[in-house]
């Protein structure tokens, strides 16, 4: 494993998640990731990561929130 | 004024109260969605609910400005994010001074190096980490780039829609997201595994 590739590899790892790469960049990635389980650990563990952080963060509304908004229907716009 | 003005006239109104209902009902629908947004950007759940009911007040008085058949979640949450920097619930834009972030691997590596390489294989290896520590690392990001994370990553929004609801590039979303996202990361690492 030299560290070039891996470098590259970890600058890009968000656009590769995030399917922003070009055809090119996203092919020269996944040739890096099949040969290199350094890198291919921490992708996976980026798309662990993402999904705890919104399952984490995702709080429901508190009880009683929605008949308050229910009751602000009917608003006038002059109100 | 001809016999057949008041009919007309009712069956206008009459269509429009169907519109407006079905716009009501609609909205109504994404209050889950709204509130998740609003609750990670504000500190607490009492700010979290009166700037969601804000929201809908305005939306609802404002019902009539709404496109329909476009996106209705990135417009409410654009009526929300406006009144939360109305409210100056967000930490004034001063000149950034936020500490560079680590880089994309950083808190992967510390936990490598606590829990072993293979650990970063497991579904479990994050679990390490308490949903508090997350949702507190959250809360340190600086709000201009936490808005972005919290839109895209937690509010499932494109990059155009957040682009949209702040009123910003994206080209900016993404560098705030990506800065973001570093951020958090650091933080986790700081926090968590300390």
């Amino acid at each position: 494993m030299t560290r070039d590739p891996c470098d590259k590899c970890e600058e890009i790892l968000q656009e590769f998640l995030d399917r922003t790469l070009t055809n090119e960049e996203w092919a020269e990635a996944e040739s890096h990731l099949l040969g290199c389980d350094y890198c291919r650990r921490r992708y996976r563990f980026e798309e662990t990561l993402r999904r705890y952080v919104k399952t984490s963060a995702a709080e429901r509304m508190p009880p009683g929130l929605m008949e308050k908004l229910q009751e602000l229907r009917g608003l006038d716009a002059t109100a | 004024m001809s016999e057949t003005e008041p009919a007309t006239e009712a069956r206008r109104i009459a269509a429009e109260a169907r519109d407006r209902a079905r716009f009501e009902e609609e909205a109504l629908a994404l209050a889950d969605q709204v509130y998740r947004v609003a609750r990670r950007l504000v500190s607490s759940r009492e700010e979290a609910e009166d700037l969601v009911q804000e929201t809908y007040a305005r939306a609802f008085r404002s019902w009539r400005s709404f496109t329909p058949g476009t996106n209705m979640r990135a417009w409410m949450l654009r009526i929300l994010t406006n009144l939360n920097v109305d409210r100056g619930r967000r930490i004034q834009r001063s000149p950034q001074t936020q500490p560079l972030e680590e880089s994309d691997y950083y808190l992967a590596n510390k936990l490598a190096s606590a829990a072993g390489e293979e650990a970063l294989e497991q579904e479990q290896v994050v679990e390490r980490m308490s949903q508090d520590s997350i949702v507190n690392a959250l809360a340190e990001i600086q709000p201009q780039f936490r808005e972005v994370v919290v839109l895209v990553d937690i509010g499932d929004f494109t990059y155009a829609d957040a682009a949209q609801i702040l009123d910003i590039p994206i080209g900016t979303v993404m560098s705030r997201l990506h800065r973001g996202r570093r951020a958090l990361k650091q933080k986790l690492a700081e926090e968590a595994l300390t």
